[in-house]
């Protein structure tokens, strides 16, 4: 237990995985929604803390890691226009587009910023009325409620440059995708404890039984990690499938009231494509019909950019489950966080990220499987 | 990015008929807008994205969580200098690109 010292409480780390430990009597498969959960799990090796039974798959959920390459196509089709002033988060920055990414257009004049908040954009556009603010709005139901309402203060502000290129993507029809897919080996997901403080978790038990599937809100500390295993592992082991929130200090059962009302009100349902995975039906939101004004998809000629996923990057499959960052050929070598192939190299919540940058080069590599696409 | 912050609001007012704080995240100062926690007090903790207070959480669990950010190195891509670090990442010099 090489890293078990450096777990907040010790003794209770200890008596989590002795209680886990003494619980496995087969294996099981647990996918950990999360990025961020990701890294906390590699980060501390849990993985490796666990008994050789309970495997963890990493999930997809890092919002920069699933953003179509053709969104970012458009990002960077909207960034270089002269009369533009595009606004992100930093860390879509590196993120490979075709050929080149952000960090490269403004490096060829394009006036690219970074804003903390999409606030910031906002205020930008205020500051700038002869330019058009273009906010690039990506991410999972954390992000979007913020970004919902900026576009709501644009319109009530009556703010007519600001616009968002809008591409949010929802968990709930993803953990459907990865149960329906034929080479699904998750048994148990370990939810997004922020998704969850957002949305609560009344979306979870349908998909719970319809899947008969353990669905265990988790946070992303170490302990947490912990205690969301112990729990879905009980159930496995007693044939359950229900819905346990384990992170009860930060979810509400009925999430954020506030925030889902906006989002009702600025967004709509809508296909979206994962990257590296393909489409998902019902598993995004893009601007309702009364935000029109403000989507920058209307406002700039982009509708036509269509573009292919390149071939050698993996991360679909890593995004699914199916393949661990290090078993692909490109992983350290090819791809390197200087010379990212894929999104799940570039985002500090991407899986391919967290293993070369915790250097587990040198773990054993699972059986290679058969991979067949989730839809 | 999709990681919430614990923060810690130090004061509140309404600019322009929004309901604004300063939050205190582990020594970083930012904005956030309250919309979405409209009764959170001075000195309650919350769970902050991208300027947004999100959740309260109590203050014991916000203390851990923001150890464990720092920890892991997501307070710095949070709040960093987010082109200093893709310069970095890109290899080209950092200070140069800053200049820009
Ligand atoms: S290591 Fe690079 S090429 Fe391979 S799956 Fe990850 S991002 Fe794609």
């Amino acid at each position: 237990m090489k890293y078990i010292d450096e777990f907040q409480d010790p003794e209770l780390a200890r008596r989590l995985l002795d209680d886990i430990h003494a619980t496995v009597t087969r294996p099981w498969a647990l996918m950990e929604v999360c990025g961020g959960q990701t890294h906390s799990i590699i980060r501390h090796g849990i993985d490796q803390l666990l008994p050789k039974e309970v495997e963890l798959i990493h999930g997809p959920g890092c919002p920069v890691c699933v953003t179509p390459l053709e969104v970012i196509d458009k990002a960077l089709e909207i960034a270089s226009r002269p009369e533009v002033i595009f606004c992100s988060f930093g860390d879509m920055l590196r993120v490979p587009g075709t050929g080149r990414d952000l960090f490269q257009v403004r490096g060829e004049g394009g006036d690219v910023r970074v804003v903390y908040s999409p606030l910031d954009a906002l205020r930008i556009a205020q500051q700038n009325p002869d330019r058009e603010v273009v906010f690039f709005g990506i991410g999972f139901e954390t992000t979007a409620p913020p970004n919902a309402m900026t576009v709501h203060q644009a319109r009530k502000l009556g703010i007519p440059n600001f616009s968002m290129l809008v591409s949010h993507v929802r968990v709930p029809p993803a953990i459907e995708a990865i149960m329906s897919s034929p080479s699904c080996r998750v048994q148990g997901f370990l939810a997004a404890g922020h998704v969850c403080s957002v949305m609560g978790v009344e979306e979870y038990p349908e998909l719970a039984e319809r899947f008969r599937v353990p669905i265990v809100v988790t946070g992303f500390e170490p302990l947490d990690i912990l205690e969301g295993v112990r729990r879905a592992v009980r159930q496995l082991e007693r044939g359950e499938h229900t819905v346990d929130n384990a992170y009860a200090r930060a979810v509400r059962p009925e999430g954020n009231p506030a925030a889902r009302a906006m989002l009702e009100d600025v967004f709509e349902a809508t296909d979206r494509a994962w990257r590296g995975i393909g489409v998902i039906p019902d598993s995004g939101w893009r601007l309702s019909s009364k935000y029109r004004d403000h989507d920058a998809e209307h406002r700039f000629p982009v509708g036509g950019i269509r573009t292919a996923e390149p071939a050698e990057c993996r991360s679909g499959e890593v995004l699914q489950g199916l393949l661990k960052p290090h078993e692909c050929e490109a992983f350290g070598t090819l791809c390197t966080p200087r010379t990212p192939l894929g999104a799940t190299m570039v985002s500090s919540e991407g899986a391919c990220a967290a293993y070369y940058l915790y250097r587990r080069l040198d773990m054993p590599t699972t059986t290679a499987r058969e991979a067949s696409p989730v839809v | 990015m999709c990681l919430a912050v614990p923060g810690r609001v130090l004061d509140i007012e309404d600019r322009d008929g929004t309901r604004m704080a300063t939050v205190d995240f582990g020594g970083v100062v930012k904005e956030v807008c309250l919309e979405y926690l409209p009764d959170l007090r001075v000195g309650e903790y919350a769970i902050v994205h991208v300027g947004f207070a999100l959740q309260r959480l109590d203050e014991e669990s916000a203390r851990q969580t923001l150890e464990l950010f720092a920890e892991l190195g997501m307070l710095q891509e949070e709040f960093g200098d987010a082109w200093e670090m893709a310069a970095a990442e890109a290899g080209v010099d950092p200070v140069e690109e800053v200049r820009k």
